[in-house]
């Protein structure tokens, strides 16, 4: 992991709440690089993380709004929050129910710029 | 209150057997002792099992503690051993709510207000479900004006055509519709890739050990989308453009997702 994905990373995971983040490959939903808390299952999140981003792709493009940008996935104990990183993966982040939705995903898009 | 549950503790002390439990039991509840009031009901259901008032009383308990999974399972032995016992369909209307699945709730509140259709907490309750059950008076009453009210699902909702889609399990088309940029209607395919996102929804949130999974919101250059379960395994989806912020198109669903139910009841009828 260079050092600039990890500080990207690390700077995800200070919004209160969050429990992890993970840049992922899209193409194979392997982790690239992570900043995850104990007990947070990374490869199954990449994984599945991946997997619904690729379906959600697919209805999002047919439906004609385009390629997402932000994803958020809300259940009743919390969250699985995407954007799309740089080329083709994805960072992922997991989150409690009560995470600050509008301040991830704000510090997620600054992340992946700041990854380049 | 003290005085009172001294008292109780005395009778229960000289009659292990009295149903004063039931009256403890709640006392202690009501004052927030759930410990002691988890124990009295406990031991209550121990040596009356074939009361439902003490499963009853054990349920309440275990809601009041947060422990709902519990508190279903109580309000069912409850209704086992008397079917149309008041305080185990109360019990259960709620849970149903909290999880959002508001048929089953009503079912439950109906039962017990046909039972005693003096309880003033089962009319209040229905209230609230059947509030959150059905699309507003506002839009009936618009949909009414306009002479819009059609055999639709989504009849009288905005867009009901090219942004509300209904989709069962298998990726087709209930009802709405939802159509491109270049108004083509898509519904058929946006279904399919739909079905399965949503069930991959539903994977990771169990594997993730994130509960049961209320809703997907996508965001992307020329719209949102927001995903819903009006009921297991039927989904709804929300099409809108950039201009509508998320927050309208999450309460948008809301009102959908009623709609959607009460259309599903009664085409099952």
């Amino acid at each position: 992991m260079t050092s600039r994905i990890g500080r990207a990373l690390d700077g995800v995971t200070r919004v209160r709440g969050l429990q992890g983040a993970m840049l992922v490959s899209l193409d194979d939903g392997l982790v690239v690089a992570d900043a995850l808390m104990e007990g947070v299952r990374g490869n199954a999140m990449a994984a599945l993380a991946a997997s619904l981003a690729n379906r959600l792709s697919l209805a999002s493009a047919s439906s004609g709004i385009g390629a997402p940008q932000f994803l958020h996935l809300q259940a009743d104990h919390g969250v699985l929050l995407a954007v799309p990183g740089p080329e083709v993966t994805l960072l992922v982040c997991v989150g409690g129910a009560d995470v600050n939705v509008g301040l991830a995903r704000l510090e997620m898009l600054r992340a992946v710029e700041k990854m380049g | 209150m003290v005085a009172d549950i001294k008292a109780m503790t005395a009778e229960m002390a000289r009659d292990p057997d009295s149903l004063v439990f039931l009256q403890l039991g709640e006392a202690l509840r009501v004052l927030g002792n759930l410990d002691a009031a988890v124990k009295v009901a406990m031991a209550g259901c121990e040596r009356h099992s074939d009361h439902a008032d003490a499963h009853d009383l054990l349920a309440r308990v275990f809601v009041d503690a947060g422990n709902f999974d519990a508190a279903h399972e109580e309000w069912e032995r409850a209704l086992q051993l008397e079917e149309r016992h008041v305080g185990a369909h109360k019990g259960m209307g709620f849970l149903l709510y909290r999880l959002d699945e508001l048929d089953s709730a009503l079912d439950h509140l109906e039962t017990a207000l046909a039972t005693d259709p003096t309880d003033e907490s089962v009319v209040q309750a229905l209230r609230t479900v059947r509030a959150a059950a059905e699309p507003s008076e506002a839009d009936i009453t618009a949909a009414r004006a306009s002479g819009e009210i059609r055999a639709d699902v989504f009849a009288g909702f905005d867009g009901a055509e090219e942004g509300i889609l209904l989709v069962d399990g298998q990726g087709r088309v209930l009802g709405g519709g939802v159509r491109n940029a270049s108004g083509e209607d898509v519904a058929a395919e946006v279904a399919a890739y739909l079905a399965g996102a949503a069930q991959e929804a539903e994977r990771a949130a169990r594997l993730l050990e994130l509960g049961v999974w209320r809703a997907i919101a996508v965001e992307a250059p020329d719209g949102h989308l927001h995903v819903s379960q009006p009921r297991q395994g039927t989904f709804l989806l929300i099409k809108r453009d950039r201009a509508v912020p998320p927050g309208r198109v999450a309460l948008l669903a809301q009102r959908a997702a009623a709609a959607a139910r009460t259309w599903l009841q009664a085409e099952e009828r």
